[in-house]
C-alpha cells in the first residue's frame, strides 16, 4: 500500500497552490461580486497546461491522469470554487467527452485547442424539466438533408457562454429504440451555430463567477458528422462521464473543506474572547477537530476513486462515494466555518462566508446526493423500485 | 547565447530560518526552496534564451538537500543543472561562495551569468561582484530591464532615484532585481521534463580547488534579533490632515 504522490504530483501541487495563493485569491473577492467570468485567469490556467492535464500530449495535453487532475481541482477549490469548476467542468465535461468517444477526426478538429485552454467546451445533458432523471430527454434531434436538426432546451450548463466556449456537446432524442424506450445521442454543436441561443446567465447562489446559462435550440442545424460516436449511445456515454466528473467534484469539495478548516484555524489563532484565543476552548477545538476529520476522510475517498480509475480498475461505487461524502462534508464544514467566525463570518467578502454559499451546489451538481444514495444502494444488489 | 544563471537553495523563504551551530543557518534536516529572488534571474534567463535560441544552465552551491529547488528552476525551463556539493563547504562564506561557483562557471564557455542581487537568506549582495571577478568579466548590477545589443547588453539599472542607461560588453555576470522579470509557473509537462534534463553533482575536488581556497575567513561572532519597528506616528485629521501628510513627506524627503 502506497499513500504518497509521486515527487512530481508533489511539485505540481505545490505549483497550483502558489498559482492560486497568488493569482487568484487576491481576485476572489471581486469576481464574487461582480460574477464577471475571470477570462484572464482562465487563460492563465490553460498556459500551465491545467486543462489538458488528463489527455496525451499528441492533443497538446499533459499526458497525466486523473489523481493529477485531482490535485489542481482540489488546489483551486482551496481558494476559489468559481475558478476550480470552470476547470472540472472544462476537462470533464467539455473536453473528456470528445476524447473517449470521438472520432480522430473529431479530435482534431475539436480537441486540442480545448486541451490547451484556449476554448472550453460544455456537455448540455439537464433540462429545464429534469435534471436527474436523464431518460426524460425531451431535447430532440432528427436527421434532415445530411444535417441534424436540433431542437428543445438545456438547463444550467457550464461553460456555455463565455468568450472562449467553440461548443456544446448536447444530449437528444434521436429516435426510439425496439424495446420503445427513447434513442439518444450526443452531438456536438459548435458555438455561434444559428438557432442555438445563449441565455442570460443566471443569479446563482454561489459559483458566482462560474459561467452557467440555460440554452434554447430552435431548428438549429449541425452536419451529420458531429454525432459524437455511436447513435443511440448518448445515455451509456454520459454514465461514463459522470464517473470521472464525481470524483472531480469530490476533489472540489476536498479543496472547499480544506479552505474552510485552513480559514477557521486561522481565525481561531487569532480572535480572543474572554481573555484567550478562541481556539483555546474546547467548543472550538472540537469542531476543529470534526472538520480535519472530515477533510481527510474525504480526500482519502476521493484520491481512491482517482486512483483506480487511473489503473484502469472498476471504480463506479467508489466514484458515488466519493461524491457523497465530500459534498456533504463540504457542506457541514462551511456551515461550521462560517459559527467559527462568528459575525465576520457572516460579511461576505469573508472566505468563509463565500465558501458558506459555494459550497450547497456540491450536494447537487453531476448528481444529487439522493442519487448517489440511490445508486450505492443500487450497488448493493437491493431491488429497484422501477421493476 | 549561452546563459547561466545562479540559484540557492534556501531554508524556509516565507518564515524566519532556523539559526544552527557557529550562528550559522540550518540547511540540513529542513525543507529548501529555491531563493524566490532567484527566480526573477531564471525567467529572464529562459527569455533571454528563447530570443536567441540559446541554453541556459543553472549552477549552485549547497547541500545535497538542494537537489530539488535546483530542479524547480529547471521545471520552469533550462537545459541543465550543476550542484556542487561537499561537507567541505558548510559555513563557506561569500568569498568561498564565489570562488566555487566561478569554477563551476568558468568550466564551460558563456556569454551572460544572471544572479539575483541578493539572497533572502544570506543578504550579503556581494556574491555575483565577486564571480565576476574572479572570472575577468564585466559586471553589472540591478538590472530592471535588459535588452540584448549586438555582443552587449543594455540595461536600466535601479538606483535610488531612478535609473540608469548602462551598456555593458560580453561576457558579463548581471544581477537582477524583482522588476526585470515576471517568473513563470512550471508547468505540469515542465516538471516531469526537468527529472529527465542532465543534473550534475560536483565536489570542490572535481573544480580543481583546495580545501584553503574554499575555507571560510570570515566567522560570524553574534546574531541579535531585529530592532521592532515602531508602531508609527497615527495623525488624527482635524481638517489639517493633509497638510500634515504633506508635511510630513517633505520631512522625508519623499517630494
Amino acid at each position: 500500500m502506497d499513500f504518497d504522490l509521486t515527487e512530481e504530483q508533489e511539485s505540481f501541487r505545490r505549483t497550483v497552490r502558489e498559482f492560486a495563493e497568488e493569482v487568484v485569491r487576491p481576485r476572489a473577492v471581486e469576481f464574487d461580486r461582480t460574477g464577471e467570468f475571470p477570462l484572464d485567469i482562465v487563460r492563465r490556467m490553460g498556459e500551465l497546461g491545467l486543462f489538458g492535464i488528463p489527455f496525451p500530449e499528441e492533443w497538446d495535453g499533459q499526458g497525466a491522469d486523473l489523481t493529477t487532475l485531482c490535485l489542481a481541482i482540489e488546489e483551486l477549490g482551496r481558494v476559489d470554487s468559481s475558478v476550480a469548476i470552470t476547470l472540472e467542468a472544462g476537462v470533464g465535461l467539455g473536453a473528456m467527452p470528445i476524447f473517449l468517444f470521438g472520432t480522430q477526426e473529431q479530435k482534431r478538429r475539436w480537441l486540442p485547442p480545448l486541451c490547451r485552454g484556449e476554448a472550453l467546451g460544455a456537455f448540455g445533458l439537464t433540462e429545464p424539466g429534469g435534471g436527474s432523471d436523464a431518460g426524460a430527454t425531451r431535447t430532440t434531434a432528427r436527421l434532415e438533408g445530411g444535417e441534424w436538426v436540433i431542437d428543445g432546451s438545456k438547463a444550467f450548463i457550464t461553460n456555455s457562454g463565455t468568450a472562449i466556449t467553440s461548443l456544446v456537446i448536447v444530449t437528444a432524442v434521436t429516435g426510439e429504440r425496439p424495446d420503445g424506450r427513447k434513442e439518444i445521442s450526443a452531438i456536438v454543436v459548435p458555438a455561434g451555430t444559428p438557432g442555438l441561443t445563449v441565455g442570460p446567465s443566471y443569479r446563482k447562489l454561489g459559483w458566482h463567477a462560474s459561467d452557467t446559462h440555460e440554452l434554447t435550440f430552435s431548428n438549429c442545424r449541425v452536419p451529420e458528422d458531429h454525432l459524437l460516436g455511436e447513435r443511440g449511445k448518448g445515455f451509456s456515454q454520459f454514465l461514463r462521464i459522470l464517473d470521472g466528473g464525481r470524483v472531480a467534484i469530490a476533489a472540489l469539495a476536498v479543496g472547499l473543506t480544506q479552505g474552510c478548516l485552513d480559514e477557521s484555524v486561522s481565525y481561531a489563532r487569532e480572535r480572543t474572547a474572554f481573555g484567550r484565543p478562541i481556539g483555546a476552548f474546547q467548543a472550538l477545538q472540537f469542531k476543529l477537530a470534526d472538520m480535519r476529520v472530515a477533510v481527510e476522510t474525504a480526500r482519502l475517498a476521493t484520491y481512491r476513486a482517482a486512483w483506480l480509475r487511473d489503473r484502469g480498475r472498476p471504480f463506479t461505487a467508489e466514484a458515488l462515494i466519493a461524491k457523497l461524502h465530500a459534498s456533504e462534508v463540504a457542506v457541514a464544514a462551511a456551515r461550521e466555518a462560517v459559527q467559527v467566525h462568528g459575525g465576520s463570518g457572516y460579511i461576505d467578502d469573508v472566505p468563509v462566508a463565500r465558501f458558506y454559499r459555494d459550497a450547497k451546489i456540491l450536494e447537487i451538481g453531476e448528481g444529487t446526493s439522493e442519487i448517489q444514495r440511490l445508486l450505492i444502494a443500487r450497488d448493493l444488489g437491493l431491488p429497484d423500485a422501477r421493476s | 547565447m549561452k546563459i547561466v544563471v545562479l540559484v540557492k537553495a534556501v531554508p524556509n523563504p516565507t518564515g524566519t530560518p532556523e539559526i544552527g551551530e557557529g550562528f550559522r543557518l540550518k540547511r540540513e534536516g529542513v525543507e529548501l526552496a529555491l531563493d524566490p529572488g532567484d527566480e526573477y534571474g531564471v525567467e529572464l534567463g529562459l527569455q533571454l534564451a528563447e530570443q536567441t535560441g540559446g541554453e541556459v544552465t543553472y549552477v549552485s552551491m549547497g547541500p545535497a538537500g538542494a537537489t530539488a529547488a535546483v530542479r524547480r528552476a529547471l521545471s520552469m525551463g533550462g537545459d541543465r543543472a550543476v550542484l556542487v556539493t561537499d561537507p567541505a563547504l558548510a559555513g563557506a562564506d561569500a568569498l568561498a561562495t564565489a570562488r566555487v561557483l566561478a569554477a563551476a562557471v568558468g568550466r564551460q564557455p558563456f556569454d551572460l551569468v544572471i544572479a539575483g542581487a541578493e539572497s533572502t537568506d544570506g543578504y550579503t549582495g556581494t556574491l555575483p561582484m565577486a564571480v565576476a571577478e574572479l572570472l575577468g568579466v564585466a559586471s553589472a548590477s540591478f538590472a530592471r530591464r535588459v535588452e540584448l545589443r549586438d555582443g552587449a547588453i543594455r540595461l536600466e539599472r535601479q538606483t535610488a532615484d531612478g535609473y540608469d542607461v548602462v551598456e555593458c560588453p560580453l561576457p558579463a555576470v548581471l544581477t537582477v532585481t524583482a522588476g526585470v522579470a515576471s517568473p513563470r509557473y512550471p508547468t505540469l509537462k515542465g516538471i516531469m521534463q526537468a527529472k529527465q534534463k542532465p543534473f550534475e553533482q560536483l565536489t570542490v575536488a572535481d573544480l580543481g580547488l583546495s580545501a584553503e581556497e574554499v575555507a571560510a575567513t570570515q566567522t560570524v561572532e553574534r546574531v541579535d534579533a531585529a530592532p521592532e519597528r515602531g508602531r508609527g506616528e497615527l495623525v488624527q485629521d482635524a481638517g489639517d490632515g493633509a497638510a500634515r501628510i504633506a508635511e510630513f513627506l517633505a520631512e522625508a524627503k519623499v517630494i
